[in-house]
């Protein structure tokens, strides 16, 4: 099957959580309580919003995830090649990489891979 | 001899002989759901099973054992406790995204059966990118759960989320890092050419010790990636409740649940597939006897059986390590797993151009 299949998935995977929770509603018992749309907490009502600030710590290592992720995209059609590429494609690849290491060392220095 | 192959290629054939070429391509997408559906469903109650039977053994309990046969209906009895609960939505919810975030995790594990080869030609699709597809459609899970997290108006569901798209994220480097050590040594992306370089050898053990690394780096990735323990740091129950799908209940939850069990599944194919041979069986060099004993036994049941394995070392690590704290667990990706995995895919390079490998 060629690509038609991934539309298949897509409605399968619609179908069942789609039917699954359709059979639950149908099947289920339910019954209204003001308490039971609180949030699943501690037994207090919640106070203030739940859409806090996090730990910016988080934002630091998605963007270096950014950084990394681009690099590996750039790597997997060299990693096709290099096998008929050669030596040269090895050198350049190691230039790249030691760049590349130099901006993780850096990121280290600067403390960005400590969790506050 | 029979096999999976043959049976699907004589149905195809009887199809298009039978009926009108549009509808048999119908009829033929309409059989391939129902199998995906069926496999997906018989997939997580097995492995629901499988889970709780391995850590039963592990702390020297018996495990379920009333419902059905040796407790093999347990699992089908807890599918029907959950549908038959309520499944709410809390007040202060983001409705929209509360009740697509399932969705797209359920969407997301079902599309990535279609490159996985199941037995010798059995396949749903036969991608030429296979790789860069399982790790391109793999990232997008966890988009379904920071949108679980965020929607459900809980600081719990709000903090498990964080903390699993971070480790998602960063154990994805890893991951993709390893596998693309298999990648050079092959040269191609498409799994079949991956599974049909393994002929004579698995990779695990043609490619010297830098594959043997990329392996270990491989299972422990994945290990974080689909949540697992030591890893679990996104639902830590003494201190999350349950991390991004607290509110979830019922069957929503049970949706969660699933894919949770058929990521696990999913990697574990990969995994077998790029460095144990896939549905290869086991060949050793010149030992014609041996060789033409291990053919006998098809291709699926290797499959399966190495699939199996690895997720049942998986299932072990949570017996074996205590859980991880957030700092270490960012600590062990970024300061070691991947120095080391960008260092051995070098080795890897350096192997496979001086043509070391088997």
């Amino acid at each position: 099957m060629g690509a038609g299949s991934l539309i298949v998935l897509i409605i399968c995977g619609i179908a069942f959580a789609g039917g699954g929770i359709f059979l639950s509603q149908v099947l289920a018992k339910t019954s209204t309580n003001p308490q039971k749309g609180e949030a699943y907490e501690c037994g207090v009502p919640t106070r203030g919003r739940s859409w806090i600030q996090f730990n910016v710590g988080y934002y630091l290592f998605a963007i270096l995830f950014l950084i990394f992720d681009v690099e590996l995209v750039f790597l997997y059609p060299w990693a096709v090649v290099v096998k008929d590429a050669g030596w040269m494609a090895f050198a350049e690849i190691v230039v790249f990489l030691f760049i590349l290491f130099l901006g993780f060392l850096y990121a280290h220095k600067k403390g960005a891979l400590k969790w506050m | 001899m029979l096999s999976i192959a043959e049976i699907a290629n004589s149905l195809q054939q009887w199809l298009m002989a039978t009926f009108s070429p549009g509808w048999a391509t119908l009829i033929e997408f309409v059989l391939v759901g129902t199998l995906v559906l069926s496999f997906f469903a018989f997939l997580g109650l097995v492995l629901v099973f499988m889970e709780r039977k391995v850590s039963a053994y592990m702390q020297l309990r018996v495990g379920p054992n009333r419902v059905g046969f040796r407790g093999t209906a347990q699992t089908l009895a807890d599918t029907i406790k959950l549908v038959v609960k309520e499944g709410l939505t809390p007040d202060g919810a983001d409705k929209f995204l509360f009740n697509f975030a399932p969705f797209l995790v359920l969407i997301t594990s079902m599309l990535l059966m279609a490159p996985i080869a199941f037995a010798k030609d059995f396949q749903i699709w036969d991608i030429n990118i296979g790789v860069l597809y399982i790790s391109a459609v793999s990232s997008i899970s966890v988009i379904g759960v920071l949108m679980a997290g965020w929607s459900s108006n809980n600081k719990y569901s709000l903090l498990g989320a964080m903390r699993s798209g971070a480790q998602i994220v960063s154990y994805e480097l890893s991951a993709g890092l390893a596998i693309m050590s298999v990648v050079i040594l092959v040269g191609s992306l498409s799994l079949n050419d991956i599974i049909a370089s393994q002929q004579n050898g698995w990779w695990i053990f043609k490619g010297h010790i830098p594959v043997i690394i990329s392996f270990v780096i491989y299972i422990i990735a994945v290990t974080a990636e689909t949540n697992r323990a030591p890893f679990d740091l996104a639902e830590a129950e003494s201190e999350l409740t349950a991390g991004f799908h607290t509110e979830y209940s019922g069957m929503k939850f049970a949706l969660f649940f699933l894919a949770e069990y058929v990521n696990i599944f999913i990697v574990c194919a990969i995994g077998a597939t790029l460095f144990l041979g896939g549905w290869m069986p086991l060949h050793i060099g010149s030992w014609e006897g041996f060789n033409h004993i291990m053919d006998f036994i098809p291709s699926s049941v290797w499959f399966m059986g190495k699939t199996f394995f690895l997720i049942f070392v998986i299932m072990w690590f949570r017996w074996t390590f205590p859980r991880l704290r957030i700092d270490q667990l960012l600590n062990l990706e970024w300061k070691y797993l991947l120095p080391i995995s960008l260092f051995n895919l070098l080795l890897v390079t350096f192997i496979a151009l001086m043509g070391w490998h088997f």
